[in-house]
């Protein structure tokens, strides 16, 4: 129906021009500032290792995906500069910035709550877990525009099958780094740090839940949720948790952050629904970054053959 | 000395629909122009309407009252802000589809804040010639106060539309608090300096 298969399409066919541009310039600015650095113009400490080495990396051996969209992708300098990433500011232009001397590695992730055994997993024991795949996803903001996204990486139940949950496990809950030295935004209490996601065990269970670690045929850049964050195309973005620092199987419904902060506006399920506005926006409709007319939005954001079994007789009006 | 600095005020009221036009011409609107047209607009609007309340003060407290022979043109481009912030939500966010726009204004709170914000400031700028001021007498005082609560609905609409950080609507609303503020003040000392005359009190507060 609407996910189209995409297994003929090569990445070099539909990644626009503007990322090939993106990345020269990357590499003639890492030139320069190596050269000024070289000649000792004061750069000193404004490159560090972490950034210049990892942005930018290829990732090797990517999967083509059955799941992914045919729709033109958008331009990576979009998907960079255009980030709703609190724990790096408040405005959509902010986490590139601010999000530069961000250090995604070394990291680990701790497992925890009702699982087999309690552990804490480096970030690349993880991402080889299962090979990588490209996921050519729709992205669909809450604040009614969209993106069309070449994520990478594995479907989350991977990692949870390999963590073995204890049958009691309802509900799997992410929790975003809190760091006020790495992650500026969080010095303001704009929202109550950590940042906290949450789904129900079949949601994450469902192949299309990603757990993502790359993009653009690349390592996830800062501002995108290194250097591990889930992808859920069916929800709206802010279910989609960034820098994950802990995974955690319960009982009881987490209580995800967007909720607590305004309950009447952001639910736990979050599924992309016309049919339900928001207080502040309708969701009738949103704008594709880079398009001038607004799209009508698609139930559960066109991936309805995916994932509307799972909320088979519930009230999507009330479970917002 | 304000016969050259008119021109100068007129031209610099220009410059944030110069650096929008620019911007346009050179792909610098960033990922997502009409967001960024909206959000520029309507932060002029607000500014120039916090800069036109402004000038009152300024003029009592430096004593320079040739000042307010620029509230009318720096009032005036406030309009012609808002004018092009709504025009970009009824032509660029809303196609012209007045169902839809309808449904937001009676729905949501921010937009409903808006357009009070902006219906307030037409009678203004309607009533803002030589010939009305003449025609209205003292009623034109009375009716221009309505700049008060087009300032508040403005600042309103911004501090709903927020999702999470108030930072930046509560900057207005603190300006806006300081000016009006001011008048308050200004009224209760001319009032008790001359307590049989609470006419012309009014009149100074303004």
């Amino acid at each position: 129906m609407l996910i189209k298969k995409a297994e003929d399409i090569r990445s070099s066919e539909i990644t626009p021009k503007s990322l090939y541009l993106n990345r020269r310039k990357f590499l003639a600015e890492v030139a320069m500032a190596g050269a000024a650095a070289a000649i000792g113009v004061g750069l000193k400490g404004t490159i560090s290792p972490s950034t210049s080495v990892l942005a930018g990396n290829k990732i090797d051996g990517i999967k083509k995906s059955s799941f992914s969209t045919t729709e033109t992708v958008t331009p990576y300098k979009d998907v960079t500069h255009y980030n709703n990433y609190y724990e790096f500011g408040t405005e959509k232009d902010e986490p590139a910035e601010l999000a530069k001397n961000f250090r995604p590695r070394p990291w680990k992730v701790k497992i925890d709550g009702l699982v087999d055994k309690k552990q804490e997993l480096d970030i690349d024991t993880i991402l080889k877990m299962a090979p990588p795949e490209e996921r050519i996803y729709r992205h669909r903001c809450v604040e009614a525009w969209s993106i069309v996204v070449p994520w990478i990486g594995f479907s989350l139940n991977e990692l949870i099958k390999k963590v073995n949950p204890t049958s009691k496990a309802k509900y799997v809950e992410f929790t975003t780094l809190y760091d006020l030295g790495q992650m500026p935004g969080q010095r303001r209490q704009v929202l109550d740090w950590p940042y906290v996601e949450g789904l129900r065990m079949d949601e994450a269970m469902n192949p299309l839940a990603l757990l993502c670690f790359g993009m653009y045929g690349e390592d996830l850049p800062n501002q995108d949720g290194a250097p591990l964050r889930i992808v859920l195309p069916w929800k709206y973005g802010f279910k989609s948790a960034k820098a994950i620092v802990r995974i955690r199987f319960t009982e009881k419904q987490p209580t995800n952050t967007w909720n607590i902060s305004a309950p009447q506006e952001y639910g736990f399920y979050a599924n992309v629904n016309p049919n339900v506005d928001h207080p502040r926006w309708s969701q009738a409709k949103e704008r594709r970054l880079g398009e001038f007319l607004k799209r009508p939005t698609l139930m559960f954001n066109g991936y309805g053959d995916q994932v509307a079994s799972l909320y088979s007789g519930m009230d999507l009006k009330k479970n917002y | 000395m304000q016969r050259y600095f008119k021109p100068v005020v007129f031209l610099a009221c220009l410059l944030p629909l110069g650096r929008l036009m620019w911007l346009g011409l050179h792909a610098g609107l960033g990922a997502n122009p009409i967001e960024f047209i909206t959000h520029s607009t309507g932060d002029w609007t607000l500014t120039l309407l916090l800069v036109t309340l402004s000038i009152t003060p300024l003029r009592k407290l430096t004593r320079q009252y040739w000042l307010i022979s620029f509230r009318r043109m720096l009032g005036l481009f406030a309009f012609f802000y808002g004018s092009l912030h709504l025009m970009t939500y009824v032509w660029l966010d809303k196609f012209f589809d007045v169902h839809e726009m309808l449904h937001d204004i009676a729905k949501r709170k921010f937009i409903t804040a808006g357009m009070t914000a902006f219906t307030l400031m037409i009678p203004l700028a309607l009533t803002s010639t030589k010939w009305s001021i003449r025609k209205l007498g003292k009623r034109w005082q009375t009716l221009h106060r309505l700049i008060y609560f087009s300032a508040a609905a403005g600042v309103i609409h911004y501090i709903w539309l927020v999702k999470a950080d108030l930072k930046k609507p509560l900057e207005y609303a603190f300006a806006l608090g300081m000016l009006l503020m001011y008048r308050i003040v200004a009224w209760v000392v001319a009032r008790r300096a001359v307590p049989k005359h609470v006419g012309e009190a009014e009149v100074i507060a303004q």
